[in-house]
């Protein structure tokens, strides 16, 4: 769908030569930090931004085709809903620009904004406005949902509720596409990873596979005072970090290396073997680019 | 259409706006015109020039109004996420200017029947042609409203619309006096849509509709007017 996608903002270049086939029916997460450039390949993907050289395809056609024929539904970062109308009424006027709509109450249904349909817009909390807007990208009945950051600012409950409304469009066979900086996110709900860092991919899997790819576990112990480049030296050990008397490895191979670790360190106390988690896998890949800046790793700690 | 039922519900829920609208020149209009129902002025009945001059300020205000709404809209991101729908823009300005007009008619009606409570006598024929000169004359005002509604921030946009129709009533005559009646001034002022749609009332009834120049003023403005809302709509647009 996206062929050398590229766009830069003066001399920030947001999106390098980005090359993404998606699917009919994928699940996608554009998993990266703040500034990566998920927001500006989605824009894209919309028409709203045009790239300065590339391509982008949806169901083979350009997208401003894509998005007259009614094929693509989006929520996107910014706006909220528009003032004087209730929710309802907003949720029917979406509904009305689409040649082939859902019905204004299955919408409510599935979206989880029955509950409120009679309230104005103005008066909703941020949750319920989420909740309106995911609304108005369904109502069209798309094909393809791209989502930027659908559950930004959303409390912890807020967003499991959504990922289950967001599983029973899944299970309809559509398309869906969401850019979101929460591993966990990214790691429950789509059937495949990109992860994206400084405009570019940097990998792209199912999520298994970029664990794999990332190394799959890490060692914590308690070793007072011991040299940070020694532990980097173990074999098996990919990088190691100390905070305090704490040190964390990140292995390659994790049996190699707590056998080295035993060896050349006896004091290693309260030893911990943990299988990696997505985050982990995040930051190693994410750092794993030559020039990766300090910013990239804390946007991806948040 | 739905999307123009919303966009007449939309102003009328904005009820405190369209109040003002509607009693601003209704009230001006009898304060004014009340004591002078014998006068005449600029060469007709008063009652009849102040009447016409309160219709074309109350219906000013109603077809600029849009632009208030469109910059709201702008500003809750509204744009982009219409851009993203199979709605066409210009769908989306037909039915803002439809709108607009079905807004302006009520002020239109208030007022006429106002100035026949004080003595203004005109034909059926008369009173539509008089409608349909105020209805021709006003299309300048509409696309200006979008103008500013596409180009400045929210917050300056009560005080930058309500400056332009002020601005023009002035300069046309709307305020029940006229900044001049002969030379380069006037000359001026003759080249303002305002002036034309207050002369409405006095031509209506002199018979024979406007002169050859109330229309090139109100095309020339009106064909100026339109690529420009046109490049505003695309700058707010494209901006992100």
């Amino acid at each position: 769908m996206l062929s050398g996608l590229a766009k830069s903002y003066g001399p920030v270049r947001a999106v390098r030569c980005l090359d993404l086939v998606i699917a009919p029916g994928e699940t996608v997460a554009l998993l990266g930090p703040n500034g990566a450039g998920k927001t500006t390949t989605i824009d894209m993907m919309l028409g709203l931004t045009r790239p300065d050289d590339g391509t982008v395809s949806i169901f083979g056609a350009p997208p401003a085709a894509a998005v007259r024929d009614g094929w693509v539904g989006a929520m996107l970062q910014t706006g909220s809903p528009l003032d004087h109308l209730k929710v309802r009424e907003l949720v029917r006027m979406m509904a009305s620009y689409y040649p082939h709509p859902l019905a204004v109450e299955e919408v409510l249904r599935v979206s989880g904004a029955s509950d409120f349909a009679e309230r104005w817009t103005t008066k909703l909390s941020g949750g319920q406005a989420q909740r309106v807007r995911f609304a108005a990208a369904l109502a069209g009945d798309p094909d393809l949902l791209l989502l930027d950051e659908p559950t930004a600012g959303i409390d912890v409950e807020g967003r499991r509720d959504f990922w289950q409304a967001m599983r029973a469009v899944t299970e309809r066979g559509k398309t869906v596409v969401f850019a979101t900086h929460y591993l966990e996110e990214a790691d429950a709900y789509a059937d495949r990873i990109v992860l994206i860092a400084r405009g570019e991919i940097v990998a792209d899997g199912p999520a298994t596979e970029i664990k794999a790819q990332a190394g799959a576990r890490s060692i914590r112990a308690t070793l007072p005072g011991v040299d940070v480049e020694a532990l980097s030296a173990l074999p098996g050990v990919r990088s190691a970090q100390r905070h305090g008397d704490a040190v964390l490895l990140s292995c390659t191979d994790a049996d190699a290396a707590l056998v080295a670790l035993l060896a050349a360190f006896p004091g290693t106390r309260d030893i911990e073997v943990t299988g990696g988690s997505l985050e982990e896998a995040f930051l190693e890949l994410t750092a794993a680019d030559a020039d990766a800046g300090r910013q990239t790793t804390e946007a991806a700690v948040r | 259409m739905i999307h123009f039922r919303y966009e007449i519900l939309r102003t009328l829920r904005n009820r405190v706006f369209y109040a003002i609208t509607l009693a601003l020149p209704l009230v001006l209009f009898y304060s004014v015109a009340s004591g002078q129902r014998h006068a005449t002025f600029d060469g007709t009945a008063f009652p009849l020039y102040f009447m016409t001059a309160m219709a074309v300020y109350g219906a000013m205000y109603a077809v600029v109004a849009p632009g208030a709404r469109i910059a709201r809209d702008r500003s809750r991101g509204w744009l982009r996420q219409l851009r993203i729908t199979p709605l066409r823009a210009r769908t989306d300005f037909a039915a803002k200017v439809a709108a607009a007009y079905l807004l302006a008619l009520p002020t239109l009606a208030l007022l006429y029947l106002a100035g026949a409570s004080l003595g203004v006598r005109l034909s059926a024929a008369q009173w539509l042609e008089l409608t349909g000169l105020l209805v021709a004359g006003l299309v300048p005002f509409v696309v200006m409203g979008f103008i500013l509604g596409y180009l400045l921030p929210v917050d300056a946009l009560a005080a930058g619309l309500g400056g332009v129709v002020v601005l023009f009533a002035l300069l046309g005559g709307v305020f029940g006096f006229q900044l001049a009646t002969s030379g380069p001034l006037f000359d001026v002022l003759k080249c303002l849509p305002s002036y034309w749609l207050v002369q409405a009332g006095k031509v209506t009834l002199g018979g024979g509709g406007w002169p050859a120049q109330a229309w090139i003023v109100i095309a020339v403005w009106t064909a100026a007017l339109i690529p420009a809302a046109a490049l505003a709509y695309r700058r707010a647009a494209s901006r992100v």
